[in-house]
């Protein structure tokens, strides 16, 4: 049922929606490579990446639309990208 | 306790939203309406109530700034005219859209060009399928008593729409007579204070208003508006006797209202303070035994159809007077939809006092001699110079 | 319904003379309405105002045109304009001017409202004055309500000055 003025009032709710079902290509983190320094986390523009408890710069694909700007912007060359589909 | 003054229209609106307690007013000063908001920065600044005033640099952003604060669940008002209506065209949708209850005055005058700053009912007329309910005032003292019922109709949980209470530009707004103020208890007892339950912005309870409104969802919201548009009717009429019993004044049955309609075959249909000097020449023909009834339609916006085919029931000359033109459909606002509401009737519809060409007693009887011998539709254009 | 037309220069005071005018009648119980002519105004032009008084509410919404007073408060504007179109046969004018005299084919008060608002105001506005005037000679509104709606008006000793002004005009006028 559609609101009055179309309100939202559940916060957050675009969440459920797993845009990560859009990609054409994958991007793929080496962590060896990997000198965390956050340029990857900071021009994702769907904040997909992120840091986990132990320092370590994780993409998370439920959200990432493979745009592939970290792979651009990461200066190791740590982020490299496959095929979505094979 | 209730004083009577002798003030402008504008300043009986700046009065009016005062004595609501509007908590919000962003404005754009414009002819003929600024001295309504300077009146009210008055107020603000000598400290007769405690309103936020935020000067902003266009009516767009008057309008945005209002749409803001009113997402915010407090009382706003603005004002403005023409060209400044005008300007806030896109944000008109936006208020009426995410169902904010602003309340607006405009003061009527003509669209440019040429330039022109008088009154006629062009601008406001321009905005009537924005989703704003709109209401013209025919004096000081209902221009002072719409400003209140306004947030009454608005703020209803059924209806949850902007107001825009329309005053004739010039005529109304630098004429001065005296107008009753309501007692300021009394008014804040009757609005009380709002408390939206849809829609209001806060941290603890975070909701999104004005989201992206797809094909799946975007129709219902029309149908929202059109619906409470409908139920607005119902709580004009009951927000114009509500005020009849505590403030001992109404307008008719809140959307329309007739004067000497028994017994008149000829009846002139009219908005706005026009509606006056009709009355004038309606007892001058009185005295020498004729007959002329006036309908004045007090809310354009819900446009009272029912109340209109029933008014008029019998009644074999309708004279529909126009403020405004559709150029292209070449009829006025006002006697298209009177043909489509009365479509067994003849209706002539007459162009009048654009621009701030004056409507005199004369130019009224002129329509009431063309009326009585016209035949069929027509639109004629009454004060023209040859 | 009485109808008063002022002519004015744009400054001197008309329009606020009208809108005195019409809360003085207020004061005496009646109805009114004061507005300016709908035009575009400068300083210094030809303006209009105009008062309606009635014992009942008034509805006519319409400009003045065949008013039953007219009152001059610049008398240069007799050369410029036809300050008595329109006035009704038995219409009358007030005229601020020095002349004890004044031929426009009605019946004509003068008052040299100029020279009374330099001595008591200081300065040639004469609207507050030439109202004394209109009030002393017509009898159309009582000082008491006229000097009530200036001091309204013009707040402190502007105020007081302004009344002083319209009643030294009033029994100047009403003595003659």
């Amino acid at each position: 049922m559609v609101t009055i003025g179309a309100i939202i009032y559940e916060p957050g709710s675009t969440v459920r929606n797993k845009t990560g079902s859009w990609r054409t290509f994958r991007p793929v983190l080496n962590s060896e490579k990997c000198i965390k320094c956050e340029i990857c986390y900071i021009f994702c523009p769907e904040g997909a990446i992120y840091e986990d408890e132990k320092g370590n710069f994780k993409i998370n694909y439920d959200y990432c639309k493979g745009c592939l700007i970290c792979s651009k912007e990461c200066p190791t060359n740590a982020i490299t990208r496959i095929r979505e589909e094979k | 306790m209730e004083k009577i003054d002798v003030i402008t229209g504008t300043t009986a609106a700046a009065i009016g939203a005062k004595l609501a307690n509007v908590e919000v007013i962003a404005a754009y000063p414009i002819t003929p309406q600024s001295e309504c908001v300077e009146v009210l920065a008055k107020f603000i600044a000598d400290g007769e109530f405690d309103a936020e005033y935020i000067k902003v640099e266009s009516e767009h952003s008057a309008m945005a700034a209002c749409i803001g604060a009113s997402a915010t669940g407090v009382r706003t008002f603005t004002a403005t005219a023409s060209q400044g209506l005008a300007l806030m065209h896109e944000m008109l949708y936006i208020a009426s859209g995410m169902r904010l209850p602003i309340v607006m005055l405009n003061t009527n005058r003509a669209l440019s060009a040429p330039i022109n700053i008088w009154c006629d009912h062009q601008d406001s007329i321009t905005e009537r399928d924005t989703g704003w309910i709109q209401i013209y005032a025919k004096d000081n003292q209902e221009t002072l008593d719409s400003i209140i019922q306004a947030y009454r109709i608005a703020e209803d949980e059924d209806i949850l729409l902007p107001v825009m209470v329309c005053i004739d530009g010039f005529i109304l707004t630098h004429t001065v007579e005296p107008v009753s103020i309501p007692d300021e208890k009394k008014v804040r007892d009757y609005l009380g204070i709002y408390e939206p339950k849809h829609a209001y912005l806060d941290p603890d309870r975070p909701i999104t208003q004005g989201p992206v409104g797809v094909p799946e969802c975007y129709m219902e919201t029309r149908k929202h508006i059109w619906d409470a548009m409908e139920r607005a009717k119902k709580v004009i009429k009951r927000v114009n006797e509500e005020y009849y019993e505590i403030f001992n004044r109404r307008y008719g049955n809140g959307l329309v209202e007739g004067y000497n309609l028994e017994n008149a075959d000829t009846v002139l249909v009219a908005m706005g303070s026009v509606c006056g000097t009709i009355r004038y020449v309606i007892d001058k023909l009185k005295e020498k035994g004729k007959n002329v009834g006036l309908l004045r339609i007090r809310t354009y916006r819900p446009f009272p159809k029912e109340e209109i085919k029933e008014m008029l029931e019998g009644v074999e000359n309708v004279g529909v007077l126009d403020r405004n033109v559709s150029f292209g459909f070449n009829m006025g606002a006002l006697g298209t939809e009177m043909l489509a509401t009365l479509r067994d009737k003849k209706i002539c519809n007459y162009i009048v006092g654009l621009g701030g060409r004056d409507i005199t007693p004369s130019n009224i009887e002129e329509i009431i001699r063309h009326l009585e011998k016209c035949e069929d539709v027509e639109t004629k254009w009454i004060g023209l110079k040859e | 319904m009485i109808e008063i037309r002022f002519h004015g220069r744009g400054g001197q005071g008309a329009v606020t003379a009208a809108k005195i005018l019409a809360k003085a009648a207020f004061y005496d119980g009646k109805y009114s309405q004061g507005f300016p002519f709908f035009g575009v105004e400068r300083r210094g032009a030809p303006v209009m105002a105009f008062t309606r008084i009635d014992d009942k509410k008034i509805v006519i919404r319409s400009q003045v045109y065949n008013p039953d007073y007219v009152v001059v408060l610049d008398p240069t504007l007799l050369d410029a304009v036809n300050v008595v179109e329109g006035l009704k046969e038995d219409g009358v004018v007030v005229v601020n001017t020095t002349k004890e005299e004044l031929d426009l084919g009605f019946k004509t008060y003068t008052i040299d409202a100029t020279g009374i608002a330099l001595d008591i105001l200081g300065v040639p506005i004469v609207n507050t004055t030439i109202l004394g005037a209109f009030a002393g000679a017509t009898k159309l509104i009582s000082l008491e309500s006229l000097k009530r709606a200036i001091l309204d008006t013009f707040k402190g000793k502007l105020g007081e000055k302004n009344a002083k002004a319209a009643e030294v005009a009033y029994r100047m006028i009403s003595e003659n």
